[in-house]
């Protein structure tokens, strides 16, 4: 919903100025109290699924925040402080998401959170960061169409994972047919549009297109598997493009192989699957698949190096792998602390404008950069799964990709931009020049 | 093609080039060829595969198995490419002399789809008359994929020489798919290989049927005709495909379900906990395998057989300890049962979570229950067969068990008139801590077999608890038959939804048919009749 009317927009520009108000007196009242409790240290929140279905991927980034905070404190900490994490369990359940981030807020004093997975429990903790005027610190690739002053992408947008993986398969590859499959939910249903609109722009037509929707956790993929090797056998190449989500893929890819879809036929490509999902299962059959990400663990490069082994080594793991939304945290770690350090200050609102602008290196060898609409410069690598569970990159983009917080593609958000430094706004409309404020 | 007759080929045929070519290196287009390869650049690669395929080199063949196999080692500083083979035997592949070592600088020559399907149609090309049949017929379905004209001649005299059978057809099929993307072969050739794919029938056929372009208007009718024949015997087989998945599904479900069947179709006890002892199974293959892997080695094909008796007796064990310890206290109270199991699942599942750890664990099929095999022209995978077959023989010794024993003949009375069982003698209590220890052990080693398709995460059992309650609860509780009906009307119905509905709308379907099956007949397919349904 964009076409707001402007009595909606009075409306909640005044409920606004009420929230600001109250954010104002709740802060005041917490920096008070938090005066005398947290002096020495500065504290941290990681809000990630430690039990439930989620903590099959949330646990690790956990896990990496710690090794963070723990490798920042050995350098001296932050503006002289220690930082001290406060880890909570939300447990793989959206409203808690919610609560545990109010506690760790106002109860914790947290002065930033890195968490949240699915875009389900980040749109549940919003409102929490709005009215608390904190900051949330968002690791995963996601669809995309949203641009918040309290929140930091460092996840891929849709223009940074998706549509280049498209593009490869088209030049490299010569697709011609594609199978949009995906997990029905939010992900992969807005991701599939982007790409439907984007093939259609490059002359695809709508019968060389199939889309596929399958439950959280599907595990009898026979139909789909042999649907898809009968829409690959119309005597153009095929390749599946997978929005599938992590759980579900060890039984499709095992499937695929039983099946006999090798790579070289039907090649396909996929936004979730990372070295972690690999782990569970056996890859020789998979050899040739492709998945695109902005960090593989096989990217040689010094940071890199230095990374894994620091990591192994605090996990007490020689065989512990890395991944692409960890390498996000690494990014966002980094940009806070500088942010911080350039502005002396903890407090939300001169963190917040100091982040903009900032630089980090990433773990590939190039520096991301904080962009105005709270999303990073990317690099983007589509790896070939090898027999080992690891990635062969076979391609990358020239340069570092910007993130697009609104779709170029979709007719509903190809006119907005997020910018927090010049328009302090989070979906400009540059056709009509109005910012649509909250609420859309 | 096995390592050691792929390195007895690269032997042969380094011993032939010694002996023709005793000569020093010479430089030509095949050296500037194979020095491609060090560039590390895919499209280098690509051309000198092309000029390597076409140069009749006798190293021809070893450098590109090589480069399949990811043996063919190029380094980057001296732009120096070695074959090297299993035994760690290595040869020049520009001059074909053996080196004492490769050195450590060098790297295995990578590849992308791109170029394994040139590899291939490489390959394919120089293997057609490969002394071993299982090549030759390879070596003929690759032409036929690649299809490409270069290979005419090679297919041609290939041919003439073939005494087998069904290499002989492939390589007819090879010939056909050349001729009918070859621009300059005449109308009688095409309208020959329209027919030769038309007898082939299949899903490849097909799509070279419809993706060969302009032709000749009577090709062009040939082959429409050809298409409307295969797609209506195709679609014959598709429906054989969707009864055979939903087989597939119900046996899963089935098995899944048959432990339900005796804790809540027989004792009455909502077990949500079910799911769990399912994913206790799973992991009891897992540590079997971890052992086997890290001690044994040889035994991998025999993991599951291992873990079948060892789940159940973990799983078994475990669920008389529930029994022994929550259960029995909450008999007759449905409602606390449903909460302390439920409650219990989750204990069970962050348990597993702290000593196992969140992310998904490998557990690898063994050879037997690897792969497909044709039928027609549907594909059968074999874990689905043998998981399919697993269920139906776990049904029948249950089955039996509870028929034919003495501790089946005391279930039997418990369940259905408690007082008078005891009154006859029978220690009902520790005949309930067996049967639900009994159906335990049974969901353990439904999770044996679900290993092999799903994964191995502290949430597996979750998957599969409502699925289970479903499919008792359709079937009839208290009767196993009902059970074993219930599981594959659900998944037959389940395929033949799917690909009309989609996955999705399909599972809301069948839900929705439940609920209302179940308001007309509340005790589901077979009701028990008598005593055990009031109590």
């Amino acid at each position: 919903m964009f076409n707001k009317s402007t009595h909606d927009i009075a409306a909640s520009f005044s409920r606004r100025g009420v929230l600001a108000a109250t954010a104002g007196l709740m802060l005041g009242l917490a920096s008070l109290t938090g005066a005398k409790a947290a002096d020495d240290t500065i504290k941290v929140g990681v809000l990630h699924s430690l039990s439930g279905t989620m903590a099959i991927s949330e646990t690790t980034l956990k896990d990496t925040i710690l090794f963070l905070i723990d490798e920042q404190n050995k350098k001296g900490g932050v503006l002289g402080k220690k930082l001290e994490a406060v880890v909570v369990d939300p447990a793989s359940n959206w409203p808690l998401f919610a609560e545990k981030a109010r506690e760790l807020i106002t109860k914790n004093k947290v002065s930033v959170v890195f968490g949240c997975w699915t875009s389900v429990s980040r749109k549940s903790v919003l409102p929490v960061f709005k009215e608390l005027n904190s900051i949330l610190f968002y690791p995963v690739q996601y669809e995309g169409e949203e641009s918040e002053r309290n929140v930091f992408y460092t996840g891929a947008a849709p223009n940074q994972q998706a549509i280049p993986a498209v593009d490869y398969l088209m030049k490299d590859e010569k697709v011609k047919r594609w199978v949009l499959a995906g997990t029905d939910y939010v992900y992969p249903r807005t991701t599939n549009k982007i790409l439907e609109a984007y093939l259609k722009s490059k002359g695809v037509a709508q019968e060389d297109i199939m889309i596929n929707y399958t439950p959280f956790g599907h595990s009898d993929w026979q139909t789909i598997v042999a649907d898809i090797k009968k829409f690959g056998s119309a005597g153009k190449k095929t390749a599946v493009v997978s929005t599938i989500n992590g759980d579900a893929n060890v039984p499709f890819y095992k499937e695929l192989g039983n099946q006999g879809i090798k790579a070289k036929d039907i090649p396909v490509v996929a936004f979730s699957v990372g070295e972690e999902e690999l782990a569970g299962i056996d890859t020789k059959p998979l050899v040739g698949h492709l998945a695109a990400w902005n960090y593989f663990q096989s990217i040689k490069s010094p940071e890199n190096e230095k990374f894994i082994k620091a990591w192994q080594a605090y996990t007490k793991n020689p065989k512990r792998v890395t991944n692409d939304p960890m390498e996000a945290h690494v990014i966002g770690f980094d940009m806070w602390v500088k942010a911080v350090e350039k502005v002396k200050s903890t407090d939300p609102d001169k963190v917040i404008d100091a982040l903009p602008g900032i630089e980090a290196k990433n773990l590939t060898g190039g520096t991301s950069k904080m962009l105005p609409n709270h999303h990073i410069t990317k690099p983007v690598f589509i790896g070939e799964i090898k027999g080992n569970g690891q990635f062969d990159v076979v391609w990358k983009t020239p340069s570092l990709v910007p993130g697009d917080a609104w779709s170029k593609e979709l007719d509903g958000s190809k006119d907005l931009i997020g910018d927090w430094v010049g328009k302090k706004c989070g979906n400009f409309n540059t056709k009509t020049n109005k910012c649509l404020g909250s609420g859309s | 093609m096995p390592a050691h007759l792929s390195a007895r080929l690269c032997s042969l045929a380094l011993s032939l080039f010694l002996i023709a070519f005793a000569l020093p290196a010479f430089a030509g287009p095949f050296e500037d060829a194979v020095a491609k390869f060090a560039n590390d650049d895919f499209s280098d690669t690509e051309e000198a595969i092309g000029v390597i395929a076409g140069s009749g080199s006798k190293l021809a063949f070893p450098i590109i198995n090589a480069l399949q196999n990811g043996r063919l080692m190029a380094d980057p500083d001296s732009k120096k490419v070695y074959v090297t083979d299993a035994d760690g035997k290595s040869i020049d592949a520009a001059t074909g002399e053996a080196v004492a070592s490769v050195p450590d600088s060098a790297t295995a020559v990578r590849l992308n789809n791109r170029l394994r399907r040139s590899v291939d149609a490489a390959l394919g090309s120089l293997t057609l008359q490969s002394p071993d049949v299982g090549t030759r017929l390879q070596a003929a379905q690759s032409v036929f994929k690649s299809h490409e004209e270069t290979a005419l001649e090679a297919v041609d005299a290939a041919l003439a020489k073939e005494a087998n059978k069904s290499v002989k057809a492939a390589l007819g099929e090879a010939r056909a798919a050349i001729l009918l993307f070859k621009s300059d072969a005449t109308e009688v050739e095409k309208l020959e290989a329209v027919a030769t794919l038309k007898a082939r029938g299949d899903q490849d056929a097909l799509a070279l049927l419809t993706g060969m372009g302009d032709q000749p208007a009577s090709v062009t009718k040939a082959a429409a005709s050809a298409i409307g024949s295969i797609q209506n015997s195709l679609a014959v087989w598709s429906m054989v495909q969707n009864a055979w998945y939903g087989l597939s599904l119900g046996s899963v479900l089935l098995l899944a379900a048959i432990g339900l069947a005796i804790t809540f179709g027989v004792m009455g006890v909502i077990n949500m906990a079910h799911g769990e002892m399912v994913m206790i199974g799973a992991y009891t293959t897992f540590v079997v395998q971890e052992v086997i892997r890290t001690r044994y080695p040889g035994l991998f094909d025999y993991s599951l057989l291992i873990a079948v008796p060892l789940a159940f007796l973990v799983a078994g064990a475990i669920g008389v300890l529930i029994e022994r310890s929550i259960i029995r206290f909450l008999y007759g109270r449905p409602l606390e049962t449903l909460l302390a199991t439920w409650g219990l699942s989750l204990v069970l599942q962050q348990a597993v979570r702290t000593m196992f750890g969140p992310t998904n664990r490998e557990v690898g099929n063994p050879s037997w229950m690897s792969g497909a095999f044709e039928l027609g022209q549907i594909t059968i995978t074999y874990n689905r067969l043998w998981i399919l077959l697993f269920t139906l023989a776990v049904f029948a010794i249950l089955l039996a068990m509870l028929r034919y024993t003495a501790l089946g003949l005391e279930m039997r009375a418990v369940t259905q008139n408690r007082r008078m069982a005891a009154s006859m003698g029978i220690a009902t209590s520790r005949v309930d801590a067996l049967t639900f220890g009994l159906g335990s052990g049974i969901a353990g080693i439904a999770g044996v077999a679900l290993s092999q398709i799903d994964n191995v995460s502290p949430n597996l059992g979750q998957s599969y608890i409502i699925d289970s309650f479903m499919v008792v609860v359709f079937g009839g509780v208290g009767n196993l038959w009902g059970t074993l009906v219930g599981a594959f009307t659900l998944g037959i119905a389940n395929k033949f939804l799917e690909p009309v509905a989609g996955a999705v709308l399909g599972k809301i379907a069948i839900l929705v048919l439940i609920i209302l099956f179940i308001q007309k007949r509340p005790r589901g397919l077979f009701a028990l009749k008598g005593r055990a349904v009031e109590a």
